[in-house]
């Protein structure tokens, strides 16, 4: 674990909201195995690696079924990760004037991403926002130069109850 | 083909309220005395004649296989010389600003390597929606019409000359080959002065990573100041630079091509007065707000640089996606829609009727077309990106950030 990383974390425990329990468990769950690179798809502990990645303030709202951590990067741009009760990553969603690291917040699904959005401009010239709809993951990435938006989630990992549209 | 959608819709419409009828009954004559597209009850006349006019055209584009894209020649040449190559098939984008220009399109004149203070090659990373451009930033004049910019940075688009950092290919796609972008290059007349602005002068946590030095090493990221950055290359001219007019007639059918004009300067010539148009301010980001059925998106834009109209999802939307290419809406007959366009703090409001058609049927029924103002397809939820059959039959003014004009400084749209 590079030293950079232990600030980071220290930083992040150090933060006063942090106090109810649940957190604290994430954030021991962090100091036990910090994964080198995570998000989509992986565990809730990649929230931290990515809020380090980002050097970024962080803020999670709690619901029954899921909770959103609220990434704000120095650049501007906003990351939620939506994690569910069993600890995983469903869902990404971003908005700001920059696009964030996507191979970071997409994890293992980021081959997917660039594979799909390399077969689209092949196969119908144009260029327009980028909608991928794959059994195992959805993605909208759109905007224009200085305003990025997007959201990406993986269908099998939506909570029961939870509807995707909840993922922006 | 469009009369059967309207009827088709107008039937279905019957079974909801009386009040919706009506409105769609009179979209429906609307489109039955010869409108359609985006553009139902616009007309306007393209300006032809001028130092300051530029041709475009709506075409297949340098790969033969584009719609809705606006094409325009640009002459690029070596500094301070008569060296000089003009490069057709350029796209003409108001969702950015700088000219990128693929390097293999780049045969007839070499351009001047910029370089850090550091003596390195500045090289940049350029995020787009779909994926990334990547090349050297290198100076040229560039001429359009009759307007010269002189010592303008242009992005010059190459996969080979410098190693991609990891810090721009986790962006996704590269986007360097004629293939990858339909167009020998972008001419970016948005509302911005400069691609990156502020956030790149200084180096650290709030720099975007666009711009890179790249000493034999590797690129790194680097401060560039704002006259080094990639420019709108209008702002450069040295009159007619506040901003442009883009003018493309309507298309009520699908059509091969469609002629129109690249007009330099608002307010600046006889020919490029703002007339009735209105001004719709945008936001920081460079967005304004459409309200659709009830509920607002406040990221919206218009962005000649698109080639449908995106909004919502086909869940949102209640529209199937395309069965073949889900990334465009096909429902089963033309859908004629209404939104209202509102500029940030309330500068500006219309209602901007548009249709949905088909798109596996615009492609199947229309081979030979380029022109398609009923294609539309799914976006983000945050807003509408009203692409270039939102162009067809209006003047689109794009006023440029930090330059004076009759109504007010840029950055702002009017239409």
């Amino acid at each position: 674990m590079s030293a950079f990383r232990l600030h980071a974390i220290n930083r992040f425990l150090r933060r006063e909201h942090w106090g109810f329990p649940a957190l604290m468990i994430l954030a021991s769950a962090v100091l036990l195995s910090l994964p080198a690179f995570a998000g989509l798809g992986d565990d809730a502990s990649s929230v931290q690696a990515d809020q380090a990645h980002m050097q970024a303030a962080l803020r999670s709202t709690q619901t029954a079924t899921y909770t959103v951590h609220e990434i704000t990067a120095p650049t501007g741009t906003i990351v939620r990760e939506y994690v569910s009760a069993a600890g995983k990553v469903f869902g990404v969603a971003w908005q700001g004037p920059w696009r964030p690291d996507m191979r970071q917040i997409l994890s293992n699904y980021f081959e997917n991403y660039r594979q799909a959005s390399q077969a689209q401009v092949n196969s119908h010239a144009g260029r327009r926002p980028l909608v991928i709809q794959q059994p195992e993951l959805v993605l909208e990435s759109g905007g224009h130069m200085r305003s990025f938006m997007g959201r990406a989630y993986i269908p099998a990992l939506l909570p029961a109850g939870v509807s995707a549209e909840t993922i922006q | 083909m469009m009369e059967t959608g309207v009827k088709m819709e107008t039937q279905r419409e019957m079974k909801g309220a009386s009040q919706v009828l009506a409105v769609i009954t009179s979209l429906g004559l609307a489109f039955a005395i010869g409108c359609g597209g985006s553009s139902a009850s616009h007309t306007n006349t393209v300006v032809t004649t001028g130092a300051n006019v530029q041709p475009i055209t709506v075409n297949a584009g340098p790969a033969g296989n584009y719609s809705n894209g606006a094409f325009t020649s640009v002459t690029v040449c070596a500094p301070g010389t008569t060296t000089c190559q003009t490069i057709d098939g350029v796209l003409v984008d108001t969702g950015s600003s700088g000219l990128r220009l693929l390097s293999s399109a780049l045969t007839g004149v070499t351009l001047t390597q910029q370089k850090s203070v550091n003596g390195n090659p500045v090289v940049e990373c350029l995020p787009f929606v779909s994926g990334y451009t990547w090349g050297p930033v290198q100076t040229g004049d560039v001429q359009m019409a009759g307007e010269k910019a002189s010592s303008v940075p242009i992005q010059v688009i190459s996969a080979t000359d410098y190693t991609v950092p990891t810090a721009c290919s986790n962006q996704g796609t590269a986007e360097e080959t004629l293939a990858d972008l339909g167009a020998n290059g972008i001419l970016g007349v948005g509302l911005w002065a400069q691609d990156c602005g502020e956030a790149c002068v200084t180096t650290g946590t709030t720099n975007p990573n666009l711009y890179f030095e790249c000493p034999a090493s590797g690129c790194i990221v680097v401060g560039e100041a704002l006259s080094q950055q990639v420019p709108n290359p209008v702002g450069l001219f040295a009159s007619d630079n506040n901003g442009v007019i883009i003018q493309l007639p309507a298309a009520s059918s699908p059509e091969a091509t469609l002629t129109g004009s690249l007009v330099f300067g608002i307010g600046t010539q006889s020919n490029n007065a703002l007339g009735s148009a209105t001004k719709y301010a945008n936001d920081t980001f460079g967005n304004f707000v459409t309200t659709y059925k009830g509920q607002t998106y406040s990221s919206s834009f218009l962005d000649s640089g698109s080639n449908g109209i995106f909004f919502l999802t086909a869940a949102i939307a209640a529209i199937p996606d395309c069965a073949d290419a889900n990334y465009f809406y096909c429902p089963t007959s033309t859908l004629n829609l209404s939104a209202v366009n509102q500029g940030a703090g309330g500068v500006g409001s219309g209602t901007v009727n548009f249709s949905v058609a088909n798109a596996d049927s615009l492609f199947n029924n229309n081979p030979n077309d380029t022109v398609l103002g009923g294609l539309a397809g799914p976006n983000t939820l945050s807003g509408f990106d009203w692409g270039l059959p939102f162009f067809y039959g209006r003047d689109v003014y794009t006023a440029l950030e930090g330059k004076s004009t009759p109504l007010g400084s840029g950055p702002y749209w009017a239409y």
